[in-house]
C-alpha cells in the first residue's frame, strides 16, 4: 500500500505523471470519512490531500472562501463562523452512517457534492462551488471557474468535477460562495401525519412565500413514537415569528404545530442531515432522488417488496433515505423496479463491499449517456488512473 | 469593424448549397425551411449587430424529432450548425457563418406542463424567459433568472449562455434553476438528462450543458424550477456622492448578514440616460445610485429597509427614495432594465460583461474611466453590485470605423482588467465570438485544452457553433 502525500501542486502533478508511466491506478483520499461512497476501490495506491491544507482566500464582504483540498471542513466552517458566515448547503457528515473516523475535508465535500437539508432551498454543494484547481490524468494543473460567483467564461468544468468522486482528477484547491448565518432558527413540528399527509404539508409550505429552509418528514419510529413533520425557518427574529405564525395558519388542516428550538432542534436536524437514524446497523442504505409528490408512493412500493425497510424524507419529499436488510443485492432489484415507472434515481450509499462491487451503486445510465460518461472520463484521465470503477464498473 | 475573425467558409459546402437545401427539405415541412435572401437576413446577426454573416439556410423545426433529423443530416454532410434561440446574444453567440445551417428553436414555444406541488415547469426551448413567469404568475409563482432581455430571450438561449439577471444574488442563475433537459446530440440521438427531481445521477451533465453556448448539442425542452414569489417586493433608490461610498455600503450590507434580492448600481452617466428614458424619478444630484430590492410582508420589508438605511447612512447616502406604489416600483425597474435600450437611443454602444471581486470596485471604476477616456470615448456603468458583475456601456458612433475600433479595443482592455484583479471575462452574457480571442487571458493552455477535450466528446468535428468560445488557433478535436 503506497500513500502519496504531496505538499504542493507541483508534487501532485509529478506523482500523477509517474503513476501514469507505471500504470498504477490510484484511489484519492481526503480525510477518509466518506471512503465508503461509490463502488469499492480496486487499487493499492492512494493519493492523499492531507499535505495540502490551509485557507487561501477569505473575503467576507465578497462572500467567498477558498481552501486547499485537504483543509478540514471544520476549519473552513470555524473560519466562516468567526465572521458570522457559513457554507450555504449544510454538508452532511458521513461518519455516523459509515462508522468511519477521521476528519472530513473540504475537497471531498466538493468531489462528492455533499449537501444536506438546506439543499432544497439554498442549492447543493455544486451550486456554491465556484472554482476548482485539479490535477488531471495527464499530470497537468487545470483550473476552472474562479473566485467570483457570476462567471460563464468557457465550459463549466467545476460542475463536472463536483460529484465525480475523484474519477476525473485530484482536487488541490476549491472555492465556495458563502452566505451569512441566519440571525435565528426555529422549527415547526407536526405530529402523527401519514407519509402522504406529511409530504403534502411540506409541498404546500415550500409553495408558500414563507421560505422554509429545510423540510423533512420522519415516519413513526425514527424521531420518536409518532411521525414528525418538520419545517425549519431561518431569518431575523421578527420575520421568524411572523412566518411561523403564517405557516401555522396556512397549514391549519394538519393540526397545531409545536415549536422546536435550541439544541434538541439542532440535534434532530443533524440526525436528518447525516441519516444517523441508520447509524450502527447492518442495513443497506439508499438515497432516492424523486419528484417530491411521488416519494410516498415510491417508499410504499419498495416496502411491499422489501419487508423491514425503514425510511424518511428530506428536501420536501424529494430525497428519501431508505434502509433495508442488506440481503444479497441490498434491495437493488426492488428499488430500481419501484422507481422505474416514477422516474428519479437511487444511489446505494452503504452496503458491504461485495454487494457494492456486484450491483450498480449509481443509477444505470442510458446507452448514449454511458458513451458521454466514458468520453468525459477519458478526456480528463486517458490512462484511467483515478478511481477506476468507483462510479461505474469498467469506467 | 472586422477585428474578430471568422473561419473561412468551406467552399465545398457553399458549392453544394442547392443539394444541402434539397436534403433539408426532405426532413422538415416547407414552412420550417428558410432559404431566400430576404428571409434569411434577420438571422445573419444577433444583438452583437456589428458582425453579420448570411447563413447557408435557416431551419425552424417544430419538434425534437425534426431537430434530430436535421442535426444527423448536417453531421453526415459535414455542415456546421448554429443553434439559435431568440437571437438576443450580446456576445455574438448566435451569429452564423456562410457555410452553416441555423437551427432556430423559436417555433418550439409551448409550455408543456406546470406542476405547482413539485414547483417545476416543463417547457420547450423556444419559450421566452418572461413567458415562463407569465404562465405561473397567477398562482403567485415565478421563474427566477431575469436577464434584461427577458421579454424576448428564450429558455434555450438562457441555458446556452447560463443567463443571470438582477435577482440572481438571491435566486441564482440559470444553472441553479434548471433541473432537466431534453437534448439532441450532434448524431441525432435524443438524451434526457435530469427531470423533476434534484441532482441527476452520474457526472453533472446539466451543469456542463448550462453555459456551453450551443457547442454540445441542441436543447429542445427543459424542466425548470418555479418559485413562489414573496408576499411583496419593494425597490428602493439610494443615492451616494461617490461610487466608493456606494461600493462600501454594498459590502457593509452583506457584512451585516443581509442579502437583498437585488442590488443594482448605476453611475451618473447611466442615471442620466435611464432617467431621460424611463422617468423613474432617479435622483440627478448624485454620482452613484443603488437600487436595492427587499421582499416579504410589509412589516418585514420595513424592518429590513430600516437596517439597510441605517447602514447606508453610515456610508454617506444623500438620497433614499422608496417606491410608494406598484407603479413606482415598476418604473424604477423599467429604468434599470431598459438601460441598454435607453443608451441605444443616444449613441451606439458596446456592452461589456466582466465580473470582478467586489472589493476591487473603486479601483476598477477608476481604471475603466481612465481606459475609456484614453480612447477619447465615454462610458456609462450599470452593474449587479452584489456579485460584481459589471456592465460598462462604451458609447461610440458606429458610422465612424475608427471610433468603432476604439470602442472595441477599450472593451477588451476593460475585460483584461477584470481578469487582472481576479475576476472573469463574462459573468452572464457568454463568450460567443466577442470574447473568444481573450480566452487565453483568463485560461492557460492546459485549462483550455481540458475544456476542448470535453467539448470534443460531443462534437469531435467542430460542427456545433464552431466559431465561438475557443480561439480559432490550436483547437483540439479529441
Amino acid at each position: 500500500m503506497i500513500i502519496h502525500t504531496p505538499t504542493t501542486e507541483a508534487q501532485a502533478c509529478a506523482v500523477v505523471k509517474s503513476v501514469v508511466e507505471n500504470a498504477v491506478p490510484l484511489t484519492l483520499r481526503g480525510g477518509g470519512t466518506r471512503a465508503g461512497l461509490g463502488r469499492p476501490p480496486q487499487v493499492a495506491s492512494t493519493l492523499s490531500s492531507a499535505g495540502l491544507t490551509g485557507i487561501t482566500l477569505y473575503e467576507p464582504a465578497e462572500m467567498v472562501i477558498a481552501a486547499r483540498a485537504g483543509t478540514p471542513l471544520e476549519t473552513v466552517q470555524e473560519t466562516l463562523a468567526e465572521r458570522g458566515q457559513m457554507l450555504p448547503f449544510e454538508p452532511m457528515d458521513h461518519r455516523p452512517l459509515f462508522g468511519s473516523d477521521g476528519t472530513p475535508t473540504i475537497g471531498a465535500v466538493a468531489a462528492c457534492n455533499v449537501s444536506g437539508p438546506r439543499r432544497i432551498n439554498a442549492g447543493a454543494a455544486r451550486d456554491s462551488l465556484i472554482g476548482v484547481r485539479l490535477v488531471n490524468g495527464r499530470g497537468e494543473m487545470v483550473k476552472s471557474g474562479g473566485r467570483v460567483m457570476k462567471n460563464v467564461t468557457g465550459l463549466d468544468l467545476v460542475k463536472l468535477v463536483c460529484g465525480s468522486y475523484g474519477t476525473l482528477g485530484f482536487l488541490t484547491e476549491v472555492t465556495f460562495r458563502v452566505l451569512p448565518k441566519p440571525a435565528e432558527t426555529a422549527t415547526l413540528q407536526w405530529r402523527g401525519l401519514s407519509d402522504a399527509q406529511g409530504v403534502a404539508l411540506l409541498s404546500k409550505a415550500l409553495g408558500s412565500p414563507f421560505e422554509p429552509m429545510a423540510a423533512a418528514h420522519l415516519p413513526a419510529g425514527l424521531g420518536g413514537e409518532e411521525a414528525l413533520t418538520l419545517l425549519r425557518l431561518e431569518n431575523f427574529p421578527d420575520s421568524l415569528r411572523y412566518r411561523s405564525g403564517e405557516l401555522a395558519l396556512l397549514l391549519g388542516e394538519y393540526g397545531v404545530p409545536d415549536n422546536l428550538e435550541g439544541e434538541p432542534m439542532a440535534a434532530l436536524w443533524r440526525h436528518i442531515r447525516d441519516a444517523a437514524f441508520f447509524a450502527g446497523t447492518q442495513e443497506a442504505v439508499w438515497r432516492l432522488s424523486v419528484k417530491p409528490t411521488d416519494s410516498p408512493r415510491a417508499a410504499s412500493a419498495i416496502a411491499q417488496m422489501l419487508p423491514g425497510a425503514r425510511w424518511f424524507y428530506d428536501w420536501g419529499g424529494g430525497l428519501v433515505w431508505l434502509a433495508a436488510p442488506a440481503g444479497s443485492d441490498a434491495g437493488s432489484a426492488a428499488i430500481r423496479a419501484a422507481l422505474k415507472p416514477l422516474g428519479g434515481h437511487a444511489t446505494l450509499v452503504r452496503a458491504p463491499d461485495a454487494i457494492r462491487a456486484a450491483v450498480a451503486v449509481f443509477q444505470p445510465l442510458s446507452e448514449p449517456l454511458i458513451r458521454v460518461t466514458v468520453g468525459i472520463k477519458k478526456s480528463f484521465d486517458p490512462a484511467g488512473i483515478f478511481e477506476p470503477g468507483r462510479m461505474y464498473a469498467g469506467i | 469593424m472586422s477585428a474578430i475573425a471568422f473561419p473561412a467558409p468551406d467552399a465545398g459546402i457553399l458549392a453544394r448549397r442547392d443539394a444541402i437545401i434539397a436534403g433539408l427539405a426532405r426532413l422538415v415541412p416547407p414552412q420550417a425551411l428558410i432559404t431566400s435572401d430576404d428571409e434569411r437576413r434577420p438571422y445573419e446577426t444577433d444583438a452583437l449587430t456589428a458582425y453579420r454573416r448570411m447563413p447557408l439556410a435557416v431551419v425552424l423545426p417544430e419538434t425534437t424529432r425534426e431537430v434530430a433529423a436535421v442535426l444527423r443530416y448536417c453531421l453526415e454532410q459535414g455542415v456546421p450548425v448554429i443553434p439559435r434561440g431568440s437571437g438576443t446574444s450580446l456576445a455574438g453567440g448566435a451569429i452564423p457563418q456562410e457555410d452553416a445551417v441555423v437551427i432556430g428553436v423559436s417555433k418550439m414555444n409551448r409550455i408543456l406542463e406546470i406542476d405547482y406541488a413539485n414547483r417545476v415547469a416543463r417547457v420547450e426551448a423556444g419559450v421566452t424567459n418572461l413567458a415562463v413567469t407569465g404562465a405561473v404568475s397567477a398562482e403567485g409563482f415565478f421563474y427566477a433568472p431575469d436577464p434584461s432581455s427577458q421579454l424576448a430571450c428564450s429558455i434555450g438561449g438562457n441555458i446556452g449562455m447560463n443567463s443571470g439577471g438582477a435577482h440572481c444574488l438571491k435566486y441564482g442563475v440559470t444553472t441553479n434553476n434548471v433541473l432537466g433537459v431534453t437534448m439532441v446530440m450532434l448524431d441525432g440521438e435524443v438524451v434526457e438528462i435530469g427531470g423533476a427531481h434534484l441532482d441527476a445521477p452520474g457526472y453533472d451533465l446539466l451543469g456542463l450543458i448550462n453555459g456551453s453556448e450551443g457547442q454540445l448539442g441542441i436543447v429542445t425542452e427543459a424542466t425548470v424550477r418555479i418559485l413562489r414569489a414573496a408576499e411583496g417586493a419593494r425597490p428602493v433608490l439610494f443615492g451616494f456622492p461617490t461610487s466608493e461610498q456606494a461600493g462600501a455600503a454594498v459590502a457593509a450590507i452583506i457584512g451585516a448578514g443581509i442579502i437583498p434580492v437585488a442590488m443594482e448600481f448605476m453611475d451618473k452617466p447611466a442615471i442620466e440616460i435611464c432617467e431621460a428614458f424611463a422617468k423613474a424619478g432617479y435622483p440627478m444630484d448624485v454620482e452613484a445610485l443603488l437600487i436595492i430590492e427587499v421582499e416579504g410582508s410589509d412589516a418585514e420589508m420595513d424592518a429590513q429597509l430600516a437596517r439597510i438605511v441605517a447602514i447606508a447612512r453610515e456610508h454617506g447616502v444623500t438620497t433614499v427614495k422608496e417606491s410608494k406604489s406598484a407603479m413606482e416600483a415598476a418604473a424604477i425597474w423599467k429604468g434599470r432594465k431598459s438601460a441598454f435600450g435607453a443608451t441605444g437611443r443616444i449613441a451606439d454602444y458596446i456592452c461589456m460583461d466582466g465580473t470582478i471581486p467586489t472589493g476591487q470596485l473603486p479601483y476598477v471604476l477608476k481604471r475603466m474611466d481612465e481606459i475609456v477616456k484614453g480612447y477619447g470615448l465615454r462610458v456609462a456603468n450599470v452593474f449587479h453590485a452584489g456579485d460584481g458583475n459589471l456592465h460598462p456601456l462604451i458609447l461610440y458612433n458606429c458610422n465612424d470605423p475608427v471610433e468603432a475600433q476604439k470602442a472595441e479595443d477599450a472593451g477588451m482592455d476593460i475585460l483584461k482588467l477584470c481578469v487582472e484583479v481576479g475576476g472573469c471575462l463574462t459573468g452572464e452574457h457568454g463568450v460567443g465570438i466577442e470574447k473568444r480571442d481573450l480566452m487565453t487571458v483568463q485560461f492557460n493552455e492546459a485549462d483550455l485544452a481540458q475544456q476542448m477535450r470535453v467539448r470534443a466528446v460531443f462534437d469531435a468535428r467542430w460542427l456545433l457553433n464552431p466559431a465561438k468560445v475557443f480561439p480559432l488557433e490550436g483547437r483540439i478535436a479529441a
